[in-house]
Protein backbone atom coordinates (compact mmCIF):
# COMPACT_ATOMS: atom_id res chain seq x y z
CA UNK A 1 0.00 0.00 0.00
CA UNK A 2 2.73 2.77 0.93
CA UNK A 3 6.38 1.86 0.56
CA UNK A 4 9.14 3.10 1.23
CA UNK A 5 12.59 1.67 -0.26
CA UNK A 6 15.77 2.66 0.56
CA UNK A 7 14.49 6.41 1.05
CA UNK A 8 17.22 9.00 2.06
CA UNK A 9 16.27 12.24 2.61
CA UNK A 10 18.10 15.70 3.38
CA UNK A 11 17.65 18.53 4.80
CA UNK A 12 19.65 22.19 4.78
CA UNK A 13 22.65 20.15 3.68
CA UNK A 14 22.83 17.47 6.16
CA UNK A 15 21.02 14.06 5.93
CA UNK A 16 17.83 13.96 8.22
CA UNK A 17 17.79 9.85 7.55
CA UNK A 18 18.89 7.44 4.86
CA UNK A 19 18.75 3.56 3.40
CA UNK A 20 15.04 3.90 5.19
CA UNK A 21 12.97 0.85 4.15
CA UNK A 22 9.20 -0.42 5.06
CA UNK A 23 6.36 -1.48 3.97
CA UNK A 24 2.57 -0.92 5.06
CA UNK A 25 0.36 -3.88 4.52
CA UNK A 26 -3.18 -3.19 3.97
CA UNK A 27 -4.98 -3.53 7.50
CA UNK A 28 -1.79 -2.88 9.19
CA UNK A 29 -1.22 -0.48 12.49
CA UNK A 30 1.78 0.67 12.91
CA UNK A 31 3.42 3.43 15.11
CA UNK A 32 6.60 5.69 13.80
CA UNK A 33 8.29 6.76 17.26
CA UNK A 34 11.62 8.44 17.66
CA UNK A 35 12.81 11.64 19.43
CA UNK A 36 12.00 15.22 18.82
CA UNK A 37 13.31 16.12 15.30
CA UNK A 38 14.23 12.64 14.60
CA UNK A 39 11.71 13.52 11.24
CA UNK A 40 8.81 11.47 12.07
CA UNK A 41 6.94 14.66 10.71
CA UNK A 42 8.76 14.42 7.36
CA UNK A 43 8.83 10.68 7.28
CA UNK A 44 5.00 10.66 7.68
CA UNK A 45 5.00 13.57 4.37
CA UNK A 46 7.06 11.13 2.52
CA UNK A 47 4.73 8.70 2.80
CA UNK A 48 1.54 11.11 1.39
CA UNK A 49 3.76 12.46 -1.56
CA UNK A 50 3.85 15.99 0.51
CA UNK A 51 8.12 15.63 0.17
CA UNK A 52 10.23 13.77 -2.24
CA UNK A 53 13.04 11.71 -0.96
CA UNK A 54 16.36 12.52 -1.95
CA UNK A 55 16.82 9.40 -2.77
CA UNK A 56 15.42 6.44 -3.11
CA UNK A 57 11.59 5.25 -4.21
CA UNK A 58 8.53 6.01 -2.26
CA UNK A 59 5.90 3.62 -3.53
CA UNK A 60 2.09 4.76 -3.08
CA UNK A 61 -0.61 2.13 -4.07
CA UNK A 62 1.94 0.22 -5.91
CA UNK A 63 3.00 3.39 -8.01
CA UNK A 64 6.59 5.30 -7.83
CA UNK A 65 5.84 9.25 -6.58
CA UNK A 66 8.74 9.56 -9.12
CA UNK A 67 6.59 9.00 -11.60
CA UNK A 68 3.16 10.24 -10.81
CA UNK A 69 1.33 13.74 -12.55
CA UNK A 70 0.46 16.34 -9.89
CA UNK A 71 -3.12 15.22 -10.60
CA UNK A 72 -2.47 11.58 -10.10
CA UNK A 73 -0.77 12.42 -6.60
CA UNK A 74 -4.22 14.37 -5.64
CA UNK A 75 -5.75 11.22 -6.69
CA UNK A 76 -3.68 8.92 -4.27
CA UNK A 77 -3.48 11.55 -1.24
CA UNK A 78 -7.66 11.50 -0.99
CA UNK A 79 -6.89 7.23 -0.17
CA UNK A 80 -4.46 8.76 2.29
CA UNK A 81 -6.65 10.71 5.50
CA UNK A 82 -3.94 12.58 6.94
CA UNK A 83 -4.22 14.31 10.52
CA UNK A 84 -1.97 16.81 10.89
CA UNK A 85 -0.09 18.10 13.96
CA UNK A 86 -1.90 21.85 13.06
CA UNK A 87 -4.93 20.18 12.30
CA UNK A 88 -4.60 23.12 9.51
CA UNK A 89 -8.49 23.85 9.41
CA UNK A 90 -9.84 26.57 7.03
CA UNK A 91 -10.83 29.02 9.75
CA UNK A 92 -13.41 30.98 8.15
CA UNK A 93 -15.54 27.38 7.69
CA UNK A 94 -17.61 25.70 10.50
CA UNK A 95 -16.15 22.67 11.85
CA UNK A 96 -19.07 20.55 9.61
CA UNK A 97 -17.71 22.40 6.97
CA UNK A 98 -14.20 21.14 7.16
CA UNK A 99 -14.72 17.95 8.07
CA UNK A 100 -16.73 17.52 4.75
CA UNK A 101 -13.98 19.07 2.77
CA UNK A 102 -12.40 16.29 1.16
CA UNK A 103 -16.01 15.48 -0.30
CA UNK A 104 -16.31 18.66 -1.29
CA UNK A 105 -12.83 18.66 -3.41
CA UNK A 106 -13.19 15.13 -4.44
CA UNK A 107 -16.69 16.37 -6.01
CA UNK A 108 -19.22 14.02 -4.49
CA UNK A 109 -22.54 16.13 -3.09
CA UNK A 110 -22.31 17.37 -0.08
CA UNK A 111 -25.92 16.78 0.87
CA UNK A 112 -25.64 13.33 -0.53
CA UNK A 113 -23.16 12.80 1.80
CA UNK A 114 -25.02 14.33 4.81
CA UNK A 115 -25.97 11.45 6.69
CA UNK A 116 -22.66 10.10 6.87
CA UNK A 117 -21.55 13.30 8.16
CA UNK A 118 -23.42 13.59 10.64
CA UNK A 119 -22.41 9.94 12.12
CA UNK A 120 -19.23 10.60 11.34
CA UNK A 121 -19.47 14.14 14.08
CA UNK A 122 -21.13 12.22 16.81
CA UNK A 123 -19.14 9.70 16.43
CA UNK A 124 -15.51 11.53 17.18
CA UNK A 125 -18.48 13.40 19.44
CA UNK A 126 -19.02 16.49 18.13
CA UNK A 127 -22.05 16.27 17.48
CA UNK A 128 -22.97 19.73 19.50
CA UNK A 129 -20.07 21.79 17.90
CA UNK A 130 -20.61 20.96 13.96
CA UNK A 131 -21.52 24.36 13.53
CA UNK A 132 -18.87 26.05 15.53
CA UNK A 133 -15.63 27.83 13.89
CA UNK A 134 -12.03 26.18 14.78
CA UNK A 135 -10.72 28.73 16.69
CA UNK A 136 -13.75 28.02 19.18
CA UNK A 137 -12.45 24.02 19.67
CA UNK A 138 -10.44 22.72 22.85
CA UNK A 139 -7.24 21.03 21.90
CA UNK A 140 -8.68 17.44 21.84
CA UNK A 141 -11.74 18.64 20.02
CA UNK A 142 -9.77 20.19 16.95
CA UNK A 143 -7.62 16.41 16.99
CA UNK A 144 -11.42 14.40 16.89
CA UNK A 145 -12.56 17.16 14.12
CA UNK A 146 -9.17 16.65 12.34
CA UNK A 147 -9.61 12.47 12.22
CA UNK A 148 -13.41 12.98 11.05
CA UNK A 149 -11.90 14.74 8.27
CA UNK A 150 -9.57 12.60 7.44
CA UNK A 151 -11.52 9.38 7.19
CA UNK A 152 -14.90 11.21 5.51
CA UNK A 153 -14.16 10.10 1.79
CA UNK A 154 -13.33 6.12 3.20
CA UNK A 155 -9.87 6.51 2.91
CA UNK A 156 -7.32 3.08 2.89
CA UNK A 157 -4.97 4.39 5.33
CA UNK A 158 -4.90 6.83 7.62
CA UNK A 159 -1.33 8.77 8.51
CA UNK A 160 -1.97 10.57 12.19
CA UNK A 161 1.37 13.09 13.15
CA UNK A 162 1.20 13.22 16.76
CA UNK A 163 -2.29 13.80 17.41
CA UNK A 164 -1.82 13.50 21.14
CA UNK A 165 0.51 16.10 21.35
CA UNK A 166 -1.41 18.89 22.91
CA UNK A 167 -4.58 16.77 24.97
CA UNK A 168 -4.13 15.44 28.05
CA UNK A 169 -4.29 11.26 28.95
CA UNK A 170 -8.29 10.81 28.69
CA UNK A 171 -8.75 12.72 25.55
CA UNK A 172 -5.41 10.49 24.01
CA UNK A 173 -6.95 7.12 24.88
CA UNK A 174 -10.25 8.22 23.47
CA UNK A 175 -8.61 9.66 20.22
CA UNK A 176 -6.42 6.05 20.24
CA UNK A 177 -9.83 4.01 20.45
CA UNK A 178 -11.11 5.95 17.70
CA UNK A 179 -8.01 5.02 15.61
CA UNK A 180 -8.22 1.49 16.75
CA UNK A 181 -11.86 1.20 15.33
CA UNK A 182 -10.61 2.67 12.16
CA UNK A 183 -8.11 -0.16 11.72
CA UNK A 184 -10.26 -3.23 12.73
CA UNK A 185 -12.98 -1.68 10.10
CA UNK A 186 -9.61 -2.59 7.48
CA UNK A 187 -7.97 0.45 7.41
CA UNK A 188 -4.22 0.68 7.41
CA UNK A 189 -3.23 3.14 10.36
CA UNK A 190 0.16 4.91 10.65
CA UNK A 191 0.82 6.74 14.05
CA UNK A 192 3.37 9.33 14.72
CA UNK A 193 4.24 9.78 18.38
CA UNK A 194 7.13 10.14 20.95
CA UNK A 195 4.44 9.00 23.99
CA UNK A 196 5.39 5.79 24.69
CA UNK A 197 2.83 5.13 26.90
CA UNK A 198 0.27 5.88 24.51
CA UNK A 199 1.86 3.04 22.44
CA UNK A 200 1.98 0.69 25.40
CA UNK A 201 -1.85 1.51 25.97
CA UNK A 202 -2.79 0.79 22.87
CA UNK A 203 -0.74 -2.63 22.22
CA UNK A 204 -3.34 -4.42 24.69
CA UNK A 205 -6.19 -3.56 22.62
CA UNK A 206 -4.69 -4.21 19.28
CA UNK A 207 -1.45 -5.86 17.10
CA UNK A 208 0.63 -3.16 16.56
CA UNK A 209 4.35 -2.85 14.89
CA UNK A 210 6.67 0.02 15.98
CA UNK A 211 9.26 1.92 13.60
CA UNK A 212 11.50 3.48 15.70
CA UNK A 213 14.00 6.14 14.06
CA UNK A 214 17.37 6.47 15.53
CA UNK A 215 20.66 6.83 14.30
CA UNK A 216 19.35 8.38 10.95
CA UNK A 217 18.06 4.88 10.39
CA UNK A 218 14.45 3.08 11.02
CA UNK A 219 14.43 0.55 13.42
CA UNK A 220 11.47 -2.17 13.40
CA UNK A 221 10.45 -3.11 16.76
CA UNK A 222 7.99 -5.84 15.49
CA UNK A 223 5.13 -6.15 18.25
CA UNK A 224 8.10 -4.97 21.18
CA UNK A 225 9.07 -2.31 22.43
CA UNK B 1 -8.74 22.09 -27.52
CA UNK B 2 -11.53 19.72 -26.24
CA UNK B 3 -9.35 19.74 -22.84
CA UNK B 4 -9.35 23.90 -22.92
CA UNK B 5 -12.64 23.98 -23.15
CA UNK B 6 -13.97 20.76 -21.08
CA UNK B 7 -11.67 22.99 -17.90
CA UNK B 8 -13.50 26.71 -18.83
CA UNK B 9 -16.62 24.47 -18.10
CA UNK B 10 -15.12 22.92 -15.11
CA UNK B 11 -14.19 26.90 -13.78
CA UNK B 12 -17.50 27.90 -14.13
CA UNK B 13 -19.28 25.13 -12.66
CA UNK B 14 -17.47 25.21 -9.58
CA UNK B 15 -19.54 26.88 -7.22
CA UNK B 16 -18.34 24.49 -4.38
CA UNK B 17 -14.60 25.13 -4.79
CA UNK B 18 -15.73 29.21 -4.99
CA UNK B 19 -17.01 28.75 -1.54
CA UNK B 20 -14.36 27.46 0.32
CA UNK B 21 -12.01 30.65 -0.46
CA UNK B 22 -13.17 33.74 1.59
CA UNK B 23 -15.25 35.47 0.04
CA UNK B 24 -14.14 39.22 1.60
CA UNK B 25 -11.09 41.04 0.41
CA UNK B 26 -9.28 44.00 -0.50
CA UNK B 27 -8.47 42.08 -3.71
CA UNK B 28 -11.34 41.19 -5.46
CA UNK B 29 -12.91 44.47 -5.08
CA UNK B 30 -9.37 46.08 -6.60
CA UNK B 31 -10.38 43.64 -9.00
CA UNK B 32 -13.81 45.06 -9.39
CA UNK B 33 -12.84 48.68 -9.48
CA UNK B 34 -10.05 48.34 -11.86
CA UNK B 35 -12.05 46.42 -14.53
CA UNK B 36 -14.70 48.94 -13.94
CA UNK B 37 -12.40 52.01 -14.24
CA UNK B 38 -10.58 50.31 -17.38
CA UNK B 39 -14.20 49.56 -19.38
CA UNK B 40 -15.39 53.27 -18.46
CA UNK B 41 -12.21 54.66 -20.38
CA UNK B 42 -12.11 51.71 -22.95
CA UNK B 43 -15.66 53.09 -23.92
CA UNK B 44 -14.05 56.48 -24.76
CA UNK B 45 -11.54 55.04 -26.46
CA UNK B 46 -13.89 52.89 -28.81
CA UNK B 47 -15.68 55.97 -29.60
CA UNK B 48 -12.41 57.93 -30.33
CA UNK B 49 -11.37 55.30 -32.65
CA UNK B 50 -14.17 55.25 -34.54
CA UNK B 51 -15.05 58.93 -34.54
CA UNK B 52 -11.75 59.31 -35.64
CA UNK B 53 -12.43 56.92 -38.38
CA UNK B 54 -16.04 58.72 -39.44
CA UNK B 55 -13.78 61.85 -39.43
CA UNK B 56 -11.24 60.86 -42.18
CA UNK B 57 -14.76 58.99 -44.53
CA UNK B 58 -16.02 62.55 -43.97
CA UNK B 59 -13.06 64.89 -44.41
CA UNK B 60 -11.52 62.59 -47.58
CA UNK B 61 -15.18 62.68 -49.07
CA UNK B 62 -15.68 66.18 -48.61
CA UNK B 63 -12.26 67.20 -50.25
CA UNK B 64 -12.00 63.98 -52.90
CA UNK B 65 -15.06 65.46 -54.93
CA UNK B 66 -13.89 69.44 -54.75
CA UNK B 67 -11.58 71.61 -56.19
CA UNK B 68 -10.51 75.02 -56.06
CA UNK B 69 -9.03 77.71 -59.25
CA UNK B 70 -7.85 80.73 -58.02
CA UNK B 71 -7.10 82.94 -60.70
CA UNK B 72 -4.68 86.27 -59.56
CA UNK B 73 -5.00 88.78 -62.32
CA UNK B 74 -5.60 92.55 -62.65
CA UNK B 75 -9.06 93.72 -61.54
CA UNK B 76 -10.07 94.68 -65.59
CA UNK B 77 -9.04 91.46 -66.64
CA UNK B 78 -10.31 89.25 -64.10
CA UNK B 79 -13.57 88.39 -65.62
CA UNK B 80 -12.57 87.40 -68.93
CA UNK B 81 -10.29 84.90 -67.01
CA UNK B 82 -12.73 83.79 -65.02
CA UNK B 83 -14.64 83.07 -68.07
CA UNK B 84 -12.20 81.08 -70.02
CA UNK B 85 -11.96 78.73 -67.05
CA UNK B 86 -15.22 78.38 -66.54
CA UNK B 87 -15.52 77.49 -70.77
CA UNK B 88 -12.51 75.00 -70.31
CA UNK B 89 -13.96 73.92 -67.34
CA UNK B 90 -17.59 73.06 -68.85
CA UNK B 91 -15.82 71.15 -71.73
CA UNK B 92 -13.65 69.32 -69.10
CA UNK B 93 -14.77 65.57 -68.71
CA UNK B 94 -15.69 64.35 -65.04
CA UNK B 95 -16.65 68.52 -64.10
CA UNK B 96 -20.03 68.25 -62.51
CA UNK B 97 -20.35 71.61 -61.60
CA UNK B 98 -18.03 75.12 -61.53
CA UNK B 99 -19.07 78.18 -60.34
CA UNK B 100 -17.24 81.48 -59.39
CA UNK B 101 -17.10 82.78 -55.90
CA UNK B 102 -19.35 85.92 -55.58
CA UNK B 103 -18.03 89.29 -53.39
CA UNK B 104 -20.46 88.31 -50.81
CA UNK B 105 -19.09 84.72 -50.37
CA UNK B 106 -15.42 85.69 -50.50
CA UNK B 107 -16.46 88.12 -47.56
CA UNK B 108 -17.77 85.15 -45.95
CA UNK B 109 -13.99 82.94 -46.15
CA UNK B 110 -12.45 86.18 -45.18
CA UNK B 111 -14.63 87.09 -42.12
CA UNK B 112 -13.03 84.98 -39.63
CA UNK B 113 -10.28 86.69 -40.22
CA UNK B 114 -11.30 90.47 -41.05
CA UNK B 115 -14.38 90.68 -39.31
CA UNK B 116 -17.72 90.67 -41.03
CA UNK B 117 -17.88 94.30 -42.79
CA UNK B 118 -14.58 93.94 -44.60
CA UNK B 119 -15.31 96.50 -47.58
CA UNK B 120 -14.55 93.28 -50.47
CA UNK B 121 -14.71 95.56 -53.37
CA UNK B 122 -12.00 97.61 -52.28
CA UNK B 123 -9.41 94.75 -52.19
CA UNK B 124 -7.59 93.26 -54.97
CA UNK B 125 -8.39 89.80 -54.19
CA UNK B 126 -7.98 86.57 -56.83
CA UNK B 127 -11.68 85.41 -58.03
CA UNK B 128 -12.08 81.45 -56.69
CA UNK B 129 -14.01 79.11 -58.41
CA UNK B 130 -15.29 76.25 -56.67
CA UNK B 131 -15.32 73.02 -58.65
CA UNK B 132 -17.49 69.12 -58.38
CA UNK B 133 -16.02 66.49 -60.16
CA UNK B 134 -16.00 62.85 -60.24
CA UNK B 135 -12.88 61.52 -58.95
CA UNK B 136 -12.11 58.72 -61.05
CA UNK B 137 -12.86 61.02 -64.67
CA UNK B 138 -11.76 63.93 -63.82
CA UNK B 139 -7.65 64.14 -64.48
CA UNK B 140 -6.49 66.96 -61.80
CA UNK B 141 -3.26 66.58 -62.97
CA UNK B 142 -3.99 66.70 -66.81
CA UNK B 143 -6.54 69.42 -66.34
CA UNK B 144 -3.90 71.39 -64.03
CA UNK B 145 -1.31 71.30 -66.88
CA UNK B 146 -3.66 72.99 -69.79
CA UNK B 147 -4.95 75.30 -66.96
CA UNK B 148 -1.78 76.75 -66.89
CA UNK B 149 -1.23 76.66 -70.56
CA UNK B 150 -4.04 78.81 -71.51
CA UNK B 151 -4.73 80.92 -68.44
CA UNK B 152 -1.41 81.05 -66.75
CA UNK B 153 -3.10 83.35 -63.85
CA UNK B 154 -5.16 80.71 -62.56
CA UNK B 155 -3.83 77.67 -60.01
CA UNK B 156 -6.08 74.57 -59.64
CA UNK B 157 -5.66 73.20 -55.97
CA UNK B 158 -7.14 69.84 -55.74
CA UNK B 159 -7.03 69.79 -52.26
CA UNK B 160 -4.83 66.75 -51.97
CA UNK B 161 -2.13 68.49 -49.59
CA UNK B 162 -5.23 69.01 -47.27
CA UNK B 163 -6.47 65.55 -48.10
CA UNK B 164 -3.72 63.79 -46.98
CA UNK B 165 -2.20 64.99 -44.00
CA UNK B 166 -6.11 64.84 -42.67
CA UNK B 167 -6.11 61.41 -43.53
CA UNK B 168 -3.28 60.43 -42.23
CA UNK B 169 -3.60 62.36 -39.30
CA UNK B 170 -6.82 60.72 -38.63
CA UNK B 171 -5.50 57.16 -38.81
CA UNK B 172 -2.76 58.01 -36.45
CA UNK B 173 -5.37 58.89 -33.95
CA UNK B 174 -7.12 55.64 -35.01
CA UNK B 175 -4.00 53.81 -34.59
CA UNK B 176 -3.76 55.71 -31.12
CA UNK B 177 -7.19 55.22 -29.85
CA UNK B 178 -6.91 51.38 -30.58
CA UNK B 179 -3.70 51.16 -28.33
CA UNK B 180 -5.40 52.88 -25.83
CA UNK B 181 -8.14 50.15 -25.94
CA UNK B 182 -5.53 47.05 -25.85
CA UNK B 183 -3.84 48.63 -23.54
CA UNK B 184 -7.16 49.18 -21.45
CA UNK B 185 -7.65 45.34 -21.36
CA UNK B 186 -3.86 44.94 -20.82
CA UNK B 187 -3.29 47.33 -17.51
CA UNK B 188 -6.70 45.67 -16.60
CA UNK B 189 -5.12 42.00 -16.90
CA UNK B 190 -2.17 43.39 -14.72
CA UNK B 191 -4.07 44.67 -12.02
CA UNK B 192 -5.96 41.53 -11.89
CA UNK B 193 -3.02 39.20 -11.71
CA UNK B 194 -1.47 41.33 -8.82
CA UNK B 195 -4.41 41.38 -7.03
CA UNK B 196 -4.73 37.51 -7.46
CA UNK B 197 -1.40 37.11 -6.59
CA UNK B 198 -2.25 38.84 -3.72
CA UNK B 199 -5.27 36.94 -2.99
CA UNK B 200 -3.60 33.76 -3.70
CA UNK B 201 -0.94 34.69 -0.83
CA UNK B 202 -3.66 35.73 1.62
CA UNK B 203 -4.92 32.03 0.78
CA UNK B 204 -1.77 30.61 0.66
CA UNK B 205 -2.70 27.92 3.71
CA UNK B 206 -6.24 26.95 2.29
CA UNK B 207 -4.42 26.37 -0.91
CA UNK B 208 -1.86 24.25 1.10
CA UNK B 209 -4.80 22.02 2.98
CA UNK B 210 -6.61 21.88 -0.14
CA UNK B 211 -3.74 20.17 -1.83
CA UNK B 212 -2.63 17.85 1.17
CA UNK B 213 -6.62 16.32 1.30
CA UNK B 214 -6.58 15.66 -2.64
CA UNK B 215 -7.76 19.00 -4.39
CA UNK B 216 -6.32 18.84 -7.89
CA UNK B 217 -4.87 21.98 -9.55
CA UNK B 218 -7.97 22.53 -11.71
CA UNK B 219 -10.04 22.77 -8.44
CA UNK B 220 -7.68 25.19 -6.81
CA UNK B 221 -7.56 27.17 -9.42
CA UNK B 222 -11.35 27.09 -10.06
CA UNK B 223 -12.21 29.08 -7.23
CA UNK B 224 -9.91 31.95 -7.94
CA UNK B 225 -10.20 31.93 -11.70
CA UNK B 226 -14.60 31.60 -11.47
CA UNK B 227 -13.85 34.82 -8.68
CA UNK B 228 -11.60 36.90 -10.46
CA UNK B 229 -13.39 36.70 -13.99
CA UNK B 230 -16.91 37.28 -12.50
CA UNK B 231 -15.47 40.08 -10.87
CA UNK B 232 -14.05 41.58 -13.96
CA UNK B 233 -17.19 40.80 -15.49
CA UNK B 234 -19.38 42.52 -13.74
CA UNK B 235 -17.31 45.47 -13.58
CA UNK B 236 -16.78 46.22 -16.64
CA UNK B 237 -20.36 45.61 -17.26
CA UNK B 238 -20.57 48.55 -14.72
CA UNK B 239 -18.08 50.69 -15.97
CA UNK B 240 -19.03 49.97 -19.59
CA UNK B 241 -22.61 51.17 -18.76
CA UNK B 242 -21.32 54.61 -16.42
CA UNK B 243 -19.32 55.28 -19.77
CA UNK B 244 -21.74 54.59 -22.30
CA UNK B 245 -23.92 57.51 -20.40
CA UNK B 246 -21.25 59.63 -20.57
CA UNK B 247 -20.80 59.53 -23.79
CA UNK B 248 -23.83 60.01 -24.76
CA UNK B 249 -24.36 63.24 -22.72
CA UNK B 250 -21.13 64.71 -24.27
CA UNK B 251 -22.29 67.27 -27.10
CA UNK B 252 -23.08 66.48 -30.57
CA UNK B 253 -21.25 66.90 -33.85
CA UNK B 254 -20.91 70.40 -34.78
CA UNK B 255 -21.46 71.35 -38.14
CA UNK B 256 -17.53 72.54 -38.16
CA UNK B 257 -16.48 69.29 -37.34
CA UNK B 258 -14.88 69.99 -34.48
CA UNK B 259 -13.60 66.51 -33.20
CA UNK B 260 -14.03 66.69 -29.40
CA UNK B 261 -17.85 68.08 -30.03
CA UNK B 262 -18.34 65.21 -32.48
CA UNK B 263 -16.84 62.08 -30.22
CA UNK B 264 -19.47 59.56 -29.99
CA UNK B 265 -21.26 56.95 -31.17
CA UNK B 266 -24.28 55.90 -32.79
CA UNK B 267 -26.29 53.30 -34.16
CA UNK B 268 -24.70 50.09 -34.64
CA UNK B 269 -21.43 51.12 -33.14
CA UNK B 270 -23.14 51.04 -29.42
CA UNK B 271 -22.50 47.08 -29.94
CA UNK B 272 -19.22 47.47 -29.62
CA UNK B 273 -19.53 48.04 -25.99
CA UNK B 274 -20.99 44.64 -25.64
CA UNK B 275 -17.65 43.63 -26.59
CA UNK B 276 -16.21 45.14 -23.34
CA UNK B 277 -16.94 42.86 -20.25
CA UNK B 278 -16.14 39.74 -22.78
CA UNK B 279 -13.09 41.16 -22.98
CA UNK B 280 -12.79 41.79 -19.47
CA UNK B 281 -13.29 38.29 -18.42
CA UNK B 282 -11.51 36.53 -21.01
CA UNK B 283 -8.03 38.97 -19.65
CA UNK B 284 -9.09 38.42 -15.97
CA UNK B 285 -9.52 34.52 -16.60
CA UNK B 286 -5.75 34.32 -18.50
CA UNK B 287 -4.22 36.74 -15.88
CA UNK B 288 -6.07 34.55 -12.51
CA UNK B 289 -5.12 31.27 -14.32
CA UNK B 290 -1.65 32.34 -14.88
CA UNK B 291 -0.88 33.35 -11.09
CA UNK B 292 -2.52 30.21 -9.74
CA UNK B 293 -0.66 28.02 -11.95
CA UNK B 294 2.41 29.97 -11.07
CA UNK B 295 2.01 29.35 -7.64
CA UNK B 296 0.27 26.24 -7.49
CA UNK B 297 3.49 24.70 -9.24
CA UNK B 298 5.68 25.35 -5.84
CA UNK B 299 3.50 23.46 -3.95
CA UNK B 300 3.66 19.73 -3.26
Amino acid sequence: MIELENVAYSYGGGDLFGGVSFRLEPGSFHFLTGPSGAGKTTLLKLCYGALRPTSGHVRLFETDLAAMERDAIALVRRRIGVVHQECQFLNHLNVADNIALPLVVAGRDMLAASPNLKDLIGWVGLKHRDKALPSELSGGERQRAALARAVIASPDAILADEPTGNIDWDMSQRLLRLLIDLNRSGKTVLLATHDLGLIRAAKAQVQARVLRIADRQIQIAGTDL
Amino acid sequence: MTAVFQQIIEIFEAEAAGAIVPRSGINAALTGFSAAAMAFLAVFAIALALTAGQLAQRWSDELAGHATIRIVAPQNDIENRTAAVLQMLEATPGVTFARALDQEEQRDLLAPWFGADLPVHMLSLPQLIEVHHEGREFDADTFGQRLTEKVPEALLDDHTRWQQPLAAASKRLRGVAFLSFVLSFGVTAAVIALAAQGALAANAQIISVLRLIGARDSFIEAAFVRRFTLRAVFGAAAGGLVGALAVSILPGSQPEGALLAGLGLNGWQWIWLFLIPPLAGVAAFAATLGAARRMLRDLP
